[in-house]
């Protein structure tokens, strides 16, 4: 037995990690990058006001040089990727039964750093670059602060940077003379920072910290005008329905952090990113633990990424301005969930079995809330609704991606999202800043015509997230269904498993995207307008980031033109895939589906089909009722729901958003404020308090009679434990109560002596 | 300098206060502004000679007691003066001697009714002797002297200068802990007896309980009775209730002290002197203390949401504070205890500044009735920032003091001292991180009630709703800057405890059974109680399959 111990525990390998140190002077010092805003964010809170433009200038400054060093970073990277022969870091780890395992666990493949020969299908492998300094010691533990520069980082400090620039320029108009307008661009700030601090996260611990400052941007933010009550209220049901998700944050990196410890010598616990990822992926953590692990961190996905049932709080999170509406709560701070998906891909990937399968929780999670967020977008009246619900299904999509196997077309979709989704925020913005409202039934309509370049860039955003080719939209969907598995009619893709289910779901959805998109640009920009004042188109502040995010949601789908498109050459194909995937030792070995003619066609002809419907509605049908009853109408007077009372009940759930805000908001909130706080405190004060109260009396009345009997003198001493003092003055009170403390010192050191003594003698 | 400092130092970080308040003692009543002078020389000079002890405090070796004097006392009791300093007690020290002199430029202005700022000065500074005393102490009669030292100036603070209730708080804080107290000295005695040890300095009773095997029933007995003693000081559950009403209705400077330094006291005598002294015992208890602190977490959160007091509301998320020390100190590990000194440290910085604020705001709108506050933004605005960053930093969010405390004792719980069980721990793992979701509840619904909206009619045009004041930011902005400072550098802390925290630790507790050999476990010499020597390969397999 003992020998079979020792020689359990005494043989140790290493395993190559996928990173390195080397790299040049870009990737290291991506530390950079989030301290110039975090240096503007204490800028403009101290010296804002003071300055001529409120601090925006600073802002704006700092994004801008942050901008220009992501892309310098991003260069960096493409040369790292393609040209890098450095070292790579190994980590000793105690080789014990799983020994075995691991050794033909395939990581062996790329532990030879020198073979740069093979061509597999995972391509050459990209060493991450990482830069590590100590950040604190505890329980003689080294827990660190640094870099982990990769493609997906690359990726979202080039998303974050860009958008965060476009904001900033498009809010110096949009909330100009605004009464916290110094604030607003601090808060801005400390957002880009946590945001960028959280995509180049070395290890876990410093992805939550980050997770919780973007968190509480988002509450600073969504509360701007906390005067009203339901801003400060959409604020902390953001904030409140995040910590639900933090929980399981919390407990699933305490989970990950004790698991890779037990493998690692000389430590109990590991934060590393990547020695967590490779030890999950080349199979040497149970899978029970990484399956608990996974689930927990999925509670944080879906609160922050606003998964089906923890959504609620993103459409309330609207309350605030449309710029944060568009940086934080559609193209940025909700993707961090997705993010940190494809950040600890090796443990969900082994959690929840991804390869191989053909159902999990996430990717149920994620096809489930594309559904149940499309759907909820058809009846809203406020464009920003509309907007935030097309994010949580959109978000719903790439969580959905994940789960199927597709890394990269989630990735992808991330990308492509972020441009058009902040242009349609924009863009609503921009209209709700000429005609002073969100709601589109009562105060938009016949836009085009007065607000020309807002039109364009929306129509540009709208076509883009229906998914219609060649638009950005397209590129990222088609793969995120191919990616799922396909099914049999249309020939398998070879993905990781055969995700038919979420396939049809993918589908319906497109359908529905583009049917809510066309209600929303009908209602908006087309009939007549139906509200007060003169609308005018806005200014180049808030133009020109619009056009320049319609640019890219056209092209941005170029970057990642699949493999065997026959109309490019090679060298342009999948260009997006071979800088962003991973192809390193903390990364898992997922196969990768074969893009599909058929399937790009029939999503097309679903697409097309799902405008044409709403077409057919309301630029047919509810035009020509406008036209014969003089007015702008928004829907037919004699339309599905006021016939059937199916549609008419499945319409009253959808505007009760499934009445799970009546759930929270009603019943669980108000349980936990009111009748079980009450409870506890009443218990407090009935139960725990009145039994010290009576055994005080009770000594007190005790002793009395016992002084009384036998001695009368010293019965001034003991009075009531209540205390019944005359006197409010100092000087006399403390004569009083310390006669009366002395006497209680006294009784209890004599009785500690005696106890002291009994116990003695007992034991 | 070093030399003097070596001797002298302690003693004099010690009885200076004490010799503060002697001075003041002799001067008459009605030199006020005499009187506020020389509390506050005394108190900076003694946070200078704090600081001059951290200056030369050796970083390097934190375990190792330093400065130490060892001095006969009172021989026929066996009682010595020992006085030492190591990386457990270096923090809670600063702490004291930061939070003394802040305390008195606060009331410098504003001395709660019946005024009379000379007994209540002098009362702060024999506080401060004993809060000192206290943490240095490294005898345990000395250490009892000090601990009740304290006990009197702040029954005097709430009874004389409380609130409307403050008679009945007062005497149910003094009986209370009093009572814990003779407990706690029960326990001291019949150690000192039971050990046969020379006299009642902690190492040499450590040493003699390990040598002359003192029964394992007469160690959970004492430790049964020190639990008592420290637990109410702490306080836990259920034996808090002298806690809310004590805040409730002592002064702001009096619920400062309490919750910065007091409520320390209890808790830093778990890891000074029942862990170290008792391991065995420590380890059969824990699991009992873990479920009280997390009933606390839970318990303590609840009623701060049923709270319409501000004052009281926070008092109860002391409770709940506090539990997240408990926890981690009921972990026994290294991590867990660092977590407990950093939570200790943080709570005191955080809940100390939450009760200055509350103090500012019932000075300006006499009330802290939380439904007739609000748009404390509009009128100050100032002051309801800190009030933000303040819920904030007591909510635990990372990058402020408080997330150093709760996130490693949760962490810590996972994987509990050997010996514990683990499933049961790792379960008040779940309801402590419930707790988090809890307390963002009670904090941000305070917030929102009296910080945002609009001011109610009747306060909306009261000119006394005034900004922060000078006298103000200079008491808050060390707190402030240090819950930032901390919270970015964690290892200000840390890099105290850390070893110190370690060393107080039995081997038995911290092996890890997991990657060590038979042998080595075996030469640890542990008793059953740690359950090591069952640790065979097969548990080995099992820990990982």
């Amino acid at each position: 037995m003992i020998e079979l111990l020792a020689a359990t525990t005494s043989s140790l390998t290493s395993i190559p990690l996928g990173i390195t140190q080397e790299g040049n002077w870009f990737l290291q010092n991506a530390w950079l990058i989030p301290l110039i805003p975090a240096l503007s964010f204490v800028g403009i809170l101290f010296f804002g006001k003071r300055l001529p433009r409120g601090g925006s200038e600073l802002g704006i400054a700092a994004l801008l040089a942050v901008f220009l060093l992501s892309i310098c970073t991003g260069f960096a990277w493409m040369d790292h990727r393609d040209n890098f022969h450095g070292e790579e870091i190994s980590q000793t780890i105690i080789n014990g039964e799983h020994g075995e395992h691991g050794e033909h666990g395939e990581h062996g493949e790329h532990g030879e750093h020198g073979e740069h020969g093979e061509h597999g299908e995972h391509g050459e492998p990209s060493l991450a670059v990482v830069n590590t300094a100590t950040w604190f010691v505890t329980g003689g533990v080294e827990f660190s602060v640094g870099t982990l520069v990769d493609g997906p980082a690359v990726m979202m400090l080039f998303v974050v940077t860009l958008v965060s620039l476009l904001v900033h320029i498009y809010s110096t108009d949009y909330v100009a003379g605004d009464r916290r307008f110094t604030h607003f661009f601090a808060f801005l700030s400390l957002f880009s920072a946590s945001m960028l601090l959280l995509v180049i996260s070395e290890n876990t611990l410093q992805l939550l910290v980050s997770w919780e400052l973007v968190g509480l941007c988002s509450f600073a933010l969504i509360g701007h005008w906390w005067e009203e009550k339901d801003n400060s209220n959409a604020a902390l049901k953001a904030f409140l329905t995040n910590r639900v998700g933090d929980m399981g944050l919390l407990i699933g990196v305490t989970i990950l952090f004790f698991a890779s410890g037990e493998m690692i010598p000389d430590s109990f616990g590991s934060f590393s990113i990547a020695t967590t990822n490779t030890l999950a992926s080349s199979g040497l953590l149970s899978h029970s633990t990484l399956l608990i692990a996974a689930c927990c961190l999925m509670a944080a996905v879906m609160s922050k990424s606003g998964q089906f049932f923890l959504h609620t709080w993103l459409p309330d999170a609207m309350a605030g301005p449309t710029p944060v509406s568009a940086l934080i709560h559609a193209a940025t701070m909700v993707v961090a969930g997705v993010f940190m998906i494809a950040r600890l891909y090796g443990v969900f990937f082994e959690g929840f079995s991804i390869g191989g399968s053909s159902i999990n929780l996430m990717a149920l999670v994620g096809g489930f809330t594309t559904l149940v967020g499309a759907c909820l977008a058809f009846v809203q009246r406020d464009i920003k609704k509309v907007l935030a619900y097309s994010t949580i299904s959109q978000l719903g999509y790439m969580v959905m991606a994940l789960g199927v196997g597709a890394w990269t077309a989630a990735m992808f979709h991330l990308f492509t999202h972020a441009f058009f989704k902040a242009c349609l925020f924009l863009g609503s913005g921009s209209v709700a800043h000429s005609v002073h409202s969100f709601d589109m039934k009562s105060d938009m309509g016949g836009l085009r015509k007065v607000m020309p370049q807002t039109y364009r860039t929306f129509i540009i955003g709208s076509i883009a997230l229906a998914g219609l080719p060649p638009f950005a939209g397209f590129w990222s969907k088609d793969e995120i269904l191919v990616g799922t598995g396909g099914w049999g009619i249309m020939g398998g893709t070879n993905g990781n498993g055969s995700y038919t289910f979420m396939l049809v779901m993918g589908m319906i959805t497109a359908a529905l995207t583009a049917a809510y998109m066309t209600r929303c640009v009908y209602l908006t920009f087309f009939g007549e307008f139906r509200g007060h004042g003169n609308p005018h188109e806005s200014g180049p502040r808030i133009t020109i980031p619009l056009w320049i995010l319609a640019v890219l949601a056209v092209f941005a789908g170029f970057l990642n033109l699949p493999k065997g498109f026959q109309l490019v050459p090679e060298s342009l194909q999948e260009r997006f895939g071979h800088y962003v995937e991973p192809v390193a030792g903390y990364f898992p070995k997922i196969s990768h589906a074969t893009p599909s003619w058929s399937l790009a066609i029939i999503s097309t002809i679903i697409v097309v089909a799902g405008i044409s419907l709403a077409w057919n509605y309301y630029f047919v049908k509810v035009e020509k009722a406008s036209k014969e009853s003089g007015q702008s109408l928004t829907e037919l007077p004699d339309g599905l729901t006021t016939r059937l009372t199916i549609a008419r009940m499945g319409h009253t759930l959808l505007v009760n958003k499934y009445y799970l805000d009546h759930l929270y908001t009603g019943i669980i909130t108000r349980a936990v404020k009111e009748p079980i706080a009450e409870l506890t405190y009443r218990s407090n004060q009935e139960i725990l308090d009145r039994t010290v109260d009576t055994v005080g009396r009770t000594a007190v009345r005790v002793g009395q009679l016992n002084y009384h009997k036998i001695d009368q003198k010293i019965v001034d001493g003991f009075v009531n434990a209540s205390g019944r003092i005359s006197s409010d003055s100092g000087e006399e009170l403390r004569k009083i109560q310390s006669g009366k403390v002395q006497s209680y010192a006294a009784i209890l050191f004599a009785a500690a002596t005696i106890l002291a003594g009994l116990l003695i003698v007992i034991v | 300098m070093d030399n003097l400092l070596d001797s002298w130092g302690l003693t004099v970080a010690t009885f200076s206060p004490l010799v503060g308040a002697l001075v003041m003692f002799l001067i008459p009543k009605e030199k006020e502004y005499e009187h506020k002078i020389i509390a506050l020389v005394t108190s900076l000079w003694v946070a200078f000679v704090g600081f001059m002890l951290l200056i030369w405090f050796d970083l390097d070796a934190t375990e190792k007691l330093q400065y130490v004097v060892d001095k006969s006392w009172i021989d026929a009791i066996h009682s010595r003066y020992v006085v030492g300093l190591d990386g457990i007690s270096l923090p809670l020290l600063l702490l004291t001697v930061l939070i003394v002199p802040l305390c008195i430029v606060y009331s410098w202005n504003h001395f709660p009714d019946p005024k009379n700022p000379k007994t209540f000065l002098i009362l702060i500074l024999v506080l401060e002797t004993g809060m000192i005393g206290t943490f240095v102490a490294q005898d345990m009669v000395l250490f009892f002297v000090f601990f009740e030292v304290v006990l009197l100036p702040m029954f005097f603070m709430i009874a004389v200068w409380g609130g409307p209730n403050r008679k009945y708080a007062s005497l149910k804080f003094f009986l209370y802990t009093l009572f814990g107290s003779a407990l706690m000295l029960v326990s001291f005695l019949s150690l000192f007896f039971l050990t046969g040890a020379e006299s009642f300095v902690f190492s040499e009773i450590a040493d003699n309980v390990v040598a002359h095997t003192v029964s394992r029933t007469a160690q959970l007995w004492i430790f049964g009775g020190m639990f008592l003693g420290f637990g109410i000081k702490v306080p836990m559950f259920p034996f808090h209730t002298w806690l809310p009403d004590a805040h409730t209705e002592a002064p702001t400077v009096g619920s400062v002290i309490l919750a910065a330094v007091l409520l320390k006291l209890g808790t830093y005598g778990f890891v000074r002197i029942a862990i170290p002294l008792l391991p065995d015992a420590a380890v059969e208890w824990a699991p009992w203390i873990g479920l009280l602190a997390v009933i606390g977490i839970i318990y303590g959160a609840f009623c701060c949401l049923a709270q319409t007091d501000m004052k009281r509301l926070i008092a109860f998320s002391s409770v709940a504070h506090m539990g997240f020390v408990m926890l981690g100190i009921s972990t026994l590990t290294d991590f867990g205890i660092n977590a407990a000194i950093m939570g200790m440290v943080a709570h005191g910085l955080i809940t100390g500044m939450l009760f200055f604020l509350a103090g500012s705001m019932k000075e300006r709108y006499h009330t802290l009735e939380i439904k007739r506050l609000g748009g404390l933004l509009v009128q100050a605005p100032k002051m309801g920032w800190i009030l933000g960053f303040c819920a904030m930093a007591s909510l635990g969010l990372p990058g402020l003091a408080g997330f150093w405390g709760e996130f490693p004792a949760i962490l810590s719980a996972y994987n509990p001292a050997n010996g514990l069980p683990v499933e049961t721990f790792r379960t008040f793992m779940v309801i402590a991180a419930l707790g988090t979701v809890l307390a963002a509840g009670y904090l941000l619904w305070l917030l929102q009630r009296s910080a945002f909206g609009t001011p109610k009619e009747e306060f909306a045009e009261d000119p006394n709703i005034y900004d922060t004041t000078k006298t103000e930011w200079i008491a808050w902005a060390p707190l402030l800057a240090l819950i930032l400072a901390i919270g970015i550098y964690p290892n200000l802390v840390f890099r105290a405890t850390d070893a110190a925290v370690d060393a107080s630790l039995t081997p038995c507790l911290t092996i890890d059974a997991d990657k060590s050999t038979h042998e080595e476990i075996e030469s640890a010499h542990c008793s059953e109680v740690y359950g090591l020597s069952d640790h065979g390969p097969d548990d080995h397999t099992a820990s990982k399959g």
